[in-house]
């Protein structure tokens, strides 16, 4: 039965193109049928004959310059996303003017979430806002190896709404730390994650939204580690996002 | 995702070489080659504008490369004499060849080989295969940049590798018996 019906899906398969459910039954199947697993290899090593032969050609290193040169310098295109944040950080600015009455008269404790809701719109207005880019965790969190002074663990995103976007090197009260962008229906959450005995500002341990500021933001620290996460997100999805991580470490 | 979306050179460039690639196993010469990458490039950069967000920037240019070469002298030639009615795609039965000793041989032939081969293949045939195996594309990548439908893709690319696979046959007979790990012959073991 299995036989049969992996025959049809032969190269789907080799080609890893079979939903998952299905890929774990033929897998399965696989291990135990000879006369398919020998169908199947065959496949995989026609596929991977082509891609060897298929590498043939190479452009002359005369040709690479000549097309750089014509392509290169040519004026940044503005992206109506690139705008969306960029009206977000005008209006951060405004934000900031208004209220600067209050800035001089606020803690400490307000000037580091400020600072934060900063990083993160400024990151987002930025045509480049992650210097890793992948939605798989495996890849990001390695990418900090080195670059910043502790550890930290990556929540499962599978069964939740959320999706990893890449993350990036960042400073605050001048510490290095991790700063992470996900998604969840079209809004970006940053998350941030720093050590607490580098911070000089003494923060709450329970999870505040700071009335002045137009995003909701969480904060708490666990294991040494002072964690933010801030967006335009409902107070709902931040919490969640902020639940995954608590449960991640 | 969008958020890497920065110029188009910082986009286009590291696709340079895969592009130079592809066109010259279309056009089989250097310099048309080079040509075909010099034009799609400028298209590119002319469209670059219209490029829309969310959809696949690779896929893109290979779409634009291939439709340049399509148009172009040595395109038109080979559209105009490949048959139309070369496949009734949609209606492709998707039967399976078995695997014989012979296919198996594959990955020890010569790259020549098989590159000559590919390089006998029709055009369809071989723009496929490349853009599947060499650049590893999924089929909803392939489809957007020949710009048919995935069920399409899965016809065509399932009979390009059976055509490779029956024009190496030949080729490779003489091997055939020494290899038997490939159905049929490992029962006994």
């Amino acid at each position: 039965m299995v036989c049969e019906e992996l025959e049809a899906k032969l190269d789907s398969y080799v080609d890893g193109e079979v939903p998952e459910q299905e890929m774990r039954t033929f897998d399965a199947h696989m291990r135990s049928c000879p006369s398919c697993s020998a169908d199947a290899l065959s496949r995989v090593q026609m596929k991977s004959a082509i891609h060897g032969a298929g590498k043939r050609y190479t452009p002359s290193a005369e040709f690479r310059k000549r097309m750089q040169q014509k392509i290169a310098a040519k004026p940044r295109r503005s992206f109506g996303l690139g705008w969306t944040f960029a009206a977000a950080a005008a209006a951060i600015i405004v934000i900031g003017a208004l209220t600067s009455a209050y800035l001089g008269t606020r803690s400490g404790k307000d000037q580091v979430f400020s600072e934060i809701a900063d990083l993160h719109v400024a990151t987002l207005a930025s045509s480049s806002p992650v210097d890793v880019i992948s939605t798989d965790r495996h890849t990001v969190k390695p990418w900090f190896q080195g670059k910043i002074p502790f550890a930290f663990n990556l929540p499962e995103l599978q069964n939740s709404e959320f999706s990893l976007l890449g993350g990036r090197m960042t400073y605050l009260e001048q510490t290095p730390g991790a700063h992470l962008i996900y998604d969840v229906r079209k809004h970006h959450i940053s998350v941030f994650v720093f050590q607490e005995r580098s911070l000089q500002a003494r923060l709450d341990e329970n999870p505040i939204s700071p009335k002045q500021l137009p995003f909701t933001l969480e904060t708490w620290t666990q294991g040494g580690l002072r964690y933010f996460v801030i967006g335009d997100a409902s107070a709902a999805d931040i919490d969640n996002l902020a639940k995954l991580f608590k449960a991640a470490v | 995702m969008d958020l890497q979306l920065d110029s188009f050179e910082g986009l286009a460039m590291p696709l340079f070489d895969q592009l130079y690639n592809f066109a010259h196993w279309l056009t089989q010469n250097r310099e048309e080659a080079e040509d075909l990458v010099q034009e799609t490039y400028a298209k590119a950069l002319k469209g670059f504008s219209s490029f829309e967000l969310g959809t696949n920037f690779r896929a893109w240019m290979y779409r634009i490369l291939r439709n340049t070469f399509l148009t172009s002298r040595k395109g038109l030639k080979i559209t105009m004499t490949v048959p139309l009615d070369l496949e009734d795609e949609e209606g492709f039965d998707l039967a399976v060849e078995h695997a014989t000793p012979e296919t198996v041989l594959l990955a020890r032939s010569s790259h020549e080989l098989v590159q000559s081969a590919l390089d006998e293949l029709p055009l369809h045939y071989r723009e496929i295969l490349l853009l599947s195996e060499v650049e590893e594309m999924s089929y909803r990548e392939i489809s957007e940049a020949l710009v048919v439908p995935i069920g399409t893709v899965m016809s065509r690319l399932s009979r390009a590798r059976q055509t490779l696979r029956s024009r190496l046959r030949p080729h490779l007979q003489q091997g055939a018996g020494t290899l038997a790990i490939a159905k049929g012959t490992n029962h006994g073991l």
